[in-house]
């Protein structure tokens, strides 16, 4: 639904827009029309029954149970219409669907930072093909910030020791706003930026056009090597003296406590800043910690090579059964290893 | 049947019954505490206004030609400190409360009056701690003093001012305890619950949210104050802890803390429509349930600030559900207030115009707030301008406009003076001309994008915060000239009897200004609330003329 010719309203640039304006349509509706019935019921009965003598004293009116129940039901309904139309969408929203293609976000004061899958970096700018579904997935590397892109309608907090994520799908060419808007000091009015939406071709015109960096991922496998993770998870997340990260993410990991939980980002995220947190059922409590050691984008680089198609491993990995996957012999690449 | 022979102003009232400093600073008359209260809650509104014009000024254009970032920043988050902690929340409460919830139940005095007194000097010591802060450099963290800006990052005055409040709580949990304890047990014989004017319903349902929530902010703030000198980890992810756990906490207060400031604003509209209408209230067990499910339902919502902070999809529902629940009493207080119009006998003066206003800009105010709850709409508007339009609409189009309306009601009552009823009218149009053209243009700047706590923003906006601003101007002459014809009248306003308004309240069978123990002798009250009739018959508390005439 356009309603860039409706004033008052931002432009309408992502397949969400236009179902945020029809429910803002019908608040503004149902609220304008409540205010004038009562401000008209008001000045009405304000000028018919205005005081004509001054020791005059009206009957009094009972209450009634009629009137009651009818001004809060009707009311309620109405509320209830509102709560479940917006509930609906949000609901909608806040699943990202599995083939968006991912960007990362670090927010941190002031400025925003843009990294694409496929090495472009951006700062304050997101450029985004129209047409394609896009999952943002945010962090900050000091406080609270928000990604507010008000076209798409669309904004979430970026928050300290998470994850947050966004996801949306551009309709119009453009240039669009960009705020934070999450109050976060000195320069939070100048955090600001756009979004530059393309089409496909010019998008990937730009992709190509654009120094071409290192992707995340291949920067990420760099980390992993460097700091030394290969000695515990294996030169290729195999495993060893720690659990396998090949075709890790997204299964569900046991741990020592009994609970199981989803590897997703903030899992890998805070197995790399406080390991013990999480421990792995089958595995000693020997992981250093990496506080201090890694900055955020850093922590997003090697959380792209996890994710990474050559991290997905052949079969899923033996950190989903509770048996070590230790001492696997290297011949076992062509042979399964065997099941308990 | 007696003539009615006006009364005389006896030369005794608690204003002269004893003077000296002394006598106002070590007093124990709740009515002398009210005006103490009355003079601090000016001093900081007044504080919290010039704040305010800073703000809009600096927004007139769209660069930072007035102030620097850090000083708007200081300047914004020292608006809100003061004007909800020092001024919304004590304000009706502590000044018209304290004077009239006594008088109106038939009481000498409330409860516990030392414990009265405490609460002012409490609320001074909160107020001067505050001030300090704001002197020695200010406070830049917004006055929701989100983590880990406030424990980390910010360099500003955040534990002195966070001690300000935290002291000034404890003077909210006592005037909520006395007044709970006083309208409990020392209603005058025949003053049942169902006689009791909607005032003090409205009252004891703040009284309740002030008791029960205070003590969480409280707590959160010295939870703040040792994170931020000792770095204990409660809310540093680094070491373990949880930014937004700071939210929930703050916000399980601070959204119930908005039903303490509106609530008793309430309770003073349905005093003005019924007594300017010579009405009861239509649905008076209506009206004062809803207040105390307002207070209720008010502790269940606090996640609706939450719904972009990373707060699960299934909380996010589970409090927008319970948001759109909240505001049906407050709909159904609107629709009874209206329909006690119906056939009544309505007459213009300034307390009417207000509670007027009052209805209509509440009704916007409250409506807004539905944006807000529904989930999909208030990503978009989060932390936009719309969000600051919803809460200027309650607050100022509703409590302040309350407060002014019973300023204006009750000060023959208070003072033993009228104010001039012709600039009371002009300056009350001028508040509401003036407030609305402040802050309409603001759920429009909202909707556009415009994120609030910005002093620079895109020129593209700039149309709408002219309008805001000069809204701004108009609003703020609109305040200046009461406080001018207020104190004139202190000294020079025409005389007022008892019951200048003919009114069936108990506060109007005594004399104006009352004497310290405010009723000669105990009422008995043997009428409904807002029983009107003839005025002879309301000049005098269940003894004949001559009789009182004699004890005078």
């Amino acid at each position: 639904m356009q309603t860039s010719w409706v004033p008052f309203v931002p432009p309408s640039a992502s397949t969400l827009s236009g179902k945020v304006d029809a429910l803002y349509f019908y608040l503004s509706g149902v609220t304008i029309f409540f205010t004038l019935l009562i401000s008209g019921i008001l000045i009405f009965f304000v000028i018919k029954y205005r005081r004509r003598n001054p020791y005059e004293i009206p009957r009094p009116v009972a209450g009634s149970l009629k009137l009651e129940t009818l001004w809060s039901v009707i009311p309620f309904i109405i509320a209830m219409t509102m709560f479940a139309w917006g509930a609906q969408i949000f609901f909608e929203q806040s699943r990202p669907p599995s083939n968006a293609v991912e960007v990362y976000v670090i927010g941190k004061q002031w400025m925003w930072k843009i990294q694409h899958s496929t090495g472009q970096r951006e700062i304050n700018e997101l450029h985004v093909p129209v047409g394609r579904k896009i999952k943002l997935v945010m962090g900050t590397e000091d406080v609270i910030h928000d990604f507010f892109i008000p076209a798409f309608r669309i904004k979430a907090d970026v928050v300290p020791g998470r994850y947050t994520t966004l996801w949306f799908e551009a309709t119009k060419a453009g240039r669009y706003h960009l705020f934070c808007a999450e109050y976060c000091g000195m320069n939070h009015s100048g955090m600001i930026g756009s979004i530059v939406a393309m089409e496909p071709k010019d998008f990937d015109d730009w992709l190509s056009g654009s120094s071409s960096q290192q992707s995340p991922a291949v920067a990420g496998q760099q980390i992993y090597e460097t700091l030394g993770c290969v000695s515990c998870h294996g030169p290729k997340g195999e495993g060893g003296r720690g659990p396998a990260l090949a075709g890790l993410f997204g299964k569900q990991v046991f741990l020592t406590n009994g609970q199981s939980v989803k590897a997703d980002e903030g899992y890998i995220r805070e197995s790399i800043l406080n390991p013990q947190a999480k421990l792995v059922a089958g595995f000693g409590n020997i992981m250093p910690t990496f506080q201090g050691q890694v900055s955020e984008d850093q922590l997003i680089q090697i959380l792209a090579f996890i994710k990474s198609p050559q991290m997905q491993g052949p079969e899923p990995s033996t950190a989903a059964s509770p048996v070590p996957a230790a001492f696997v012999a290297p011949t076992a690449a062509a042979t399964p290893a065997p099941r308990r | 049947m007696e003539t009615f022979v006006p009364p005389v102003p006896s030369r005794i009232n608690y204003i002269n019954a004893q003077y000296g400093l002394k006598s106002w600073l070590l007093t124990k008359d709740h009515k002398r505490i009210a005006l103490l209260y009355l003079g601090s809650i000016s001093f900081f509104f007044f504080i919290g206004g010039l704040y305010a014009m800073a703000i809009r000024l600096e927004l007139l254009t769209p660069q930072a030609d007035l102030l620097q970032s850090t000083t708007y920043n200081k300047v914004f988050t020292q608006h809100g400190i003061i004007m909800v902690f020092f001024f919304l929340i004590p304000s009706i409460p502590a000044t018209l409360g304290n004077f009239l919830v006594p008088m109106m139940i038939g009481a000498k005095d409330l409860a516990f009056p030392r414990i009265n007194l405490l609460s002012w000097y409490i609320y001074m010591l909160g107020g001067i701690v505050t001030i300090y802060a704001l002197l020695a450099g200010g406070v830049d963290t917004g006055w929701t003093f989100y983590t880990p800006f406030s424990t980390t990052f910010s360099n500003s005055y955040v534990v002195a001012t966070g001690l300000g409040i935290f002291i000034n709580g404890f003077s909210s949990i006592l005037t909520g305890l006395n007044f709970i304890v006083t309208i409990h047990t020392m209603r005058a014989p025949g003053m049942t619950w169902f006689r009791l004017p909607l005032f003090i319903w409205a009252h004891y349902a703040t009284s309740l949210i002030m008791i029960l929530g205070t003590p969480v902010i409280a707590i959160t703030i010295l939870l703040l104050a040792f994170e931020r000198l000792a770095h204990i980890g409660i809310f540093d992810p680094a070491v373990g802890g949880d930014p937004v756990l700071f939210q929930h906490l703050f916000w399980f207060y601070s959204h119930p803390a908005v039903y303490i400031m509106v609530l008793p604003g309430m309770g003073i509209i349905s005093e003005l429509i019924a007594n300017f209408s010579r009405k009861n209230i239509f649905g008076y067990s209506f009206v004062a349930f809803s207040s105390l499910a307002i207070a209720v339902f008010g502790f269940l919502v606090w996640g609706h600030h939450l719904f972009v902070a990373s707060q699960s999809v299934y909380a996010g529902m589970i409090f927008s559900f319970l948001s759109f629940a909240v505001a049906i009493p407050s709909a159904i207080k609107v629709f009874n207030w209206t329909a006690t119009l119906y056939k009544g006998s309505i007459s213009y003066d300034t307390p009417m115009l207000y509670a007027l206003g009052f209805i209509g800009l509440f009704t916007i105010g409250g409506m807004t707030g539905l944006f807000l709850a529904a989930l999909a709409v208030d990503v978009h508007l989060s932390d936009t301008y719309f969000v600051v339009a919803h809460f200027h609409y309650i607050m100022v189009g509703g409590t302040l406009l309350a407060y002014l309306g019973g300023l204006h009601f009750w000060w023959p009552k208070i003072t033993g003076r009228m104010y001039p009823e012709g600039w009371g009218r002009f300056s009350a149009l001028v508040v509401f001309i003036g407030f609305n053209l402040t802050f309409l243009p603001q759920f429009v700047l909202g909707y556009m994008g415009m994120p609030r706590r910005y002093h620079v923003y895109p020129a593209e906006f700039q149309v709408l915060h002219v309008l805001s601003t000069a809204g701004a101007s108009i609003l703020g002459v609109g305040l200046l000239i009461p406080l001018i014809y207020l104190m004139w009248s202190m000294r020079y306003g025409k005389v007022a009897s008892g019951n200048p308004w003919h009114l069936p309240g108990l506060e109007w069978r005594t004399q104006s200004p009352p004497p310290t123990e405010n009723f000669d002798y105990t009422p008995v009250v043997t009428w409904e609330a807002y029983e009107f009739a003839p005025p002879e018959e309301m000049e005098v508390v269940g003894k004949f003329r001559d009789e009182v005439a004699e004890k005078v």
